[in-house]
């Protein structure tokens, strides 16, 4: 508090007016009367200021919030609900729910919606148990230590445009290097952009390539958070180095590791980059028959290109719906849990 | 993990976490590889295993493309003044949450996290109906819109505030007659900077990456990440033109591999503590 100007004192001389002009001679009274009140507008002053000021602080983020991450939601809700003349841009007829029931019913939706959980899932576990594996790396006396840590970052400042062109060149169907090295080894050489079970492996190869090191040093740090003489009870307990980890280490990251598959669902079941620029076809649309389309893509296909916006609201919405549940599911569990290793 | 009782650890850990590095830089250096060759080089069999010397061709190739420096001053700004939106609206808010008592404030911080979960960006298409009812779409202050506040940010600041601004302090400063706003800036912003450091650090990346948004909101200007989409677009062909590609992506990462290289520390350290405190 060295730049604090106010003389030391009780907050009442604190906050009473300093301005050092002499008080006129005669009615003293009258003169105390006028500082009184001064120094009782200046106290209301600083009571408001008080009282005003956490509100004051904290209303940017609630104001903005409710313009551009509240209101389009709500909106997004409205709008489901209408049918839209797409020639003038004008809300049509209230439809209730047909929209969602277009959307439920809709191959394409329905087919963008198991991409989806099928890329996820073969993103998320993959890279949960390597990004554990290279934290327990990690987490040893290593020299450079800080040169390990920010080597395993590296894929992570390269934006998934730039990451999918680059492997786009590498999962390319005719002369890509991963199906040249297949044909030299003798194998079949994989259509890529074709087969669907493959492509979501391809783009699950490039979300796992950006995201393990970043995970893995959550990890660490949990790691690290583990209580030594746990380590050494095990050890004196006869416990190798592998057994402490699967009983010691791994029970005591759960939390963390709840944490990470939480922000991976959020993150994973909303996949949009990847699949559009896989796509190597000009209409973009995750693949000529929608191979790898992802619920993402359909609303951006349906939402902006087509502009049906009552239908992109509705499936808005059930992805919405999905990835809340399955959030507040994962949530009940880590409560659950860090409340089990607590007690 | 036994190390910590016993000594260094072998060759096999140094071993292991090497071929992972390595494993890991492969695709990026692939880029710098393919995209230093010419067009006939790239698309050779065995490919090329070390960069040529077509770089600067290729460089060149792509400036005539797509308006690479506009685009990448676009990114610039919009990156920019999102980062100290979030870095500023975060710190006051995250100060009031950590440090100042008021009706509501669990509440309000509740709002805070599980907004945290909220998926937003599904929301495109009434923010896409919203730029164009103001006039807004095609220019970078609807890129910047939707993340001049993160609840992230704010979860972020206050739980780093909490133990990094002795309560004391701030009572001592109120003492001396400080108003709260004179009290937030010389107590709570000196003892936030690292943490406003980092904060700038992700937002500034995450805003930089971002290529959904901006491919709603914009139409002819582009950001960085539309111009490397468009690149894509012109290098398609008969046969694929990947050094003209590769050349823009790598060319599109300089910039963050150049931030990587200066502050590389401080996004681990955020990372880890992002963790231990989350």
């Amino acid at each position: 508090m060295t730049n604090s100007t106010a003389p030391a004192g009780d907050a009442a001389t604190a906050t009473s007016p300093a301005d050092g002009r002499p008080e006129p001679p005669g009615d003293r009274r009258r003169a105390r009367a006028a500082g009184d009140r001064r120094l009782l507008r200046r106290q209301r002053r600083s009571r408001w200021d008080l009282k005003l000021s956490p509100y004051l602080y904290v209303s940017p983020f609630f104001v903005l919030f409710a313009l551009v991450g509240l209101y389009p939601l709500l909106y997004t809700g409205f709008l489901s609900l209408f049918d839209w003349n797409r020639a003038y841009y004008v809300r049509g007829e209230f439809i209730g729910l047909d929209n969602y029931r277009f959307v439920l019913t809709d191959p394409v939706f329905r087919k963008a919606l198991v991409n989806t959980f099928s890329i996820f899932l073969m993103s998320s576990v993959p890279q949960v148990v390597l990004a554990v594996a290279v934290a327990a790396l990690l987490d040893n006396r290593l020299r450079g230590r800080t040169f390990w840590r920010m080597s395993v970052l590296l894929p992570f400042v390269v934006a998934p445009t730039a990451a999918v062109l680059i492997f786009g060149s590498l999962f390319a169907d005719r002369y890509g290097m991963i199906n040249q090295l297949l044909t030299e080894v003798g194998l079949e050489p994989i259509r890529w952009h074709v087969d669907r079970w493959w492509s979501h492996l391809a783009i699950a190869g490039m979300v796992n390539w950006r995201w393990t090191g970043y995970n893995a040093l959550i990890f660490l740090a949990a790691m690290q958070a583990v209580p030594r003489d746990l380590y050494e009870a095990a050890s004196l307990d006869g416990a190798g180095r592998i057994r402490q980890f699967f009983s010691v280490t791994l029970p005591m990251i759960r939390p963390t590791m709840i944490f990470v598959i939480i922000t991976s669902t959020i993150g994973g079941l909303q996949i949009f980059t990847e699949p559009r620029l896989f796509d190597d076809t000009p209409n973009r649309e995750g693949g000529p028959d929608h191979q790898y389309m992802t619920s993402t893509l359909y609303i951006y296909v349906k939402g902006i290109e087509d502009q049906f916006y009552g239908r992109a609201s509705a499936a808005a919405w059930i992805l919405f719906l999905i990835i809340v549940g399955i959030a507040a599911l994962n949530f009940a569990i880590t409560r659950f849990l860090t409340r089990r290793s607590v007690s | 993990m036994s190390a910590r009782t016993s000594g260094r650890p072998g060759f096999l850990v140094y071993g292991l976490l090497a071929a992972f590095v390595l494993g890991s830089a492969l695709p990026l250096y692939w880029s710098f590889v393919i995209g230093s060759h010419t067009k006939g080089e790239a698309n050779d069999f065995p490919p090329p295993l070390v960069p040529g010397g077509h770089f600067l061709e290729n460089a060149r190739r792509v400036i005539d493309s797509v308006d690479f420096w506009q685009a990448m001053l676009n990114s610039l700004i919009v990156s920019t003044a999102c980062g100290v939106a979030v870095v500023f609206f975060s710190t006051l808010a995250g100060y009031a949450f950590a440090k100042l008592t008021f009706r509501g404030s669990n509440l309000l911080m509740g709002f805070v996290v599980m907004t945290m979960a909220v998926p937003t960006q599904l929301a495109i298409v009434p923010l896409f109906i919203l730029m164009r009812d103001y006039g807004l779409l095609d220019t970078l202050a609807a890129v910047a819109l939707p993340t001049l506040v993160t609840a992230f940010g704010v979860f972020f600041m206050r739980q780093y505030l909490v133990d990094a601004v002795p309560t004391e302090l701030i009572e001592a400063a109120r003492m001396d007659g400080c108003t709260m706003l004179r009290t937030f800036w010389t107590v709570a912003v000196p003892a936030a900077r690292p943490a406003m450091a980092i904060l700038f650090l992700f937002t500034f990346m995450q805003v930089w990456t971002d290529y959904m948004w901006p491919l709603v909101a914009l139409q002819e200007t582009e950001t960085l990440q539309i111009a490397l989409d468009r690149l894509a677009l012109t290098g398609q062909g008969q046969t694929t033109d990947y050094a003209l590609v590769l050349a823009g992506a790598g060319m599109s990462t300089i910039p963050l591999l150049l931030l990587f290289v200066l502050a590389g520390r401080q996004l681990v350290t955020g990372i880890m503590q992002g963790a231990v405190k989350g």
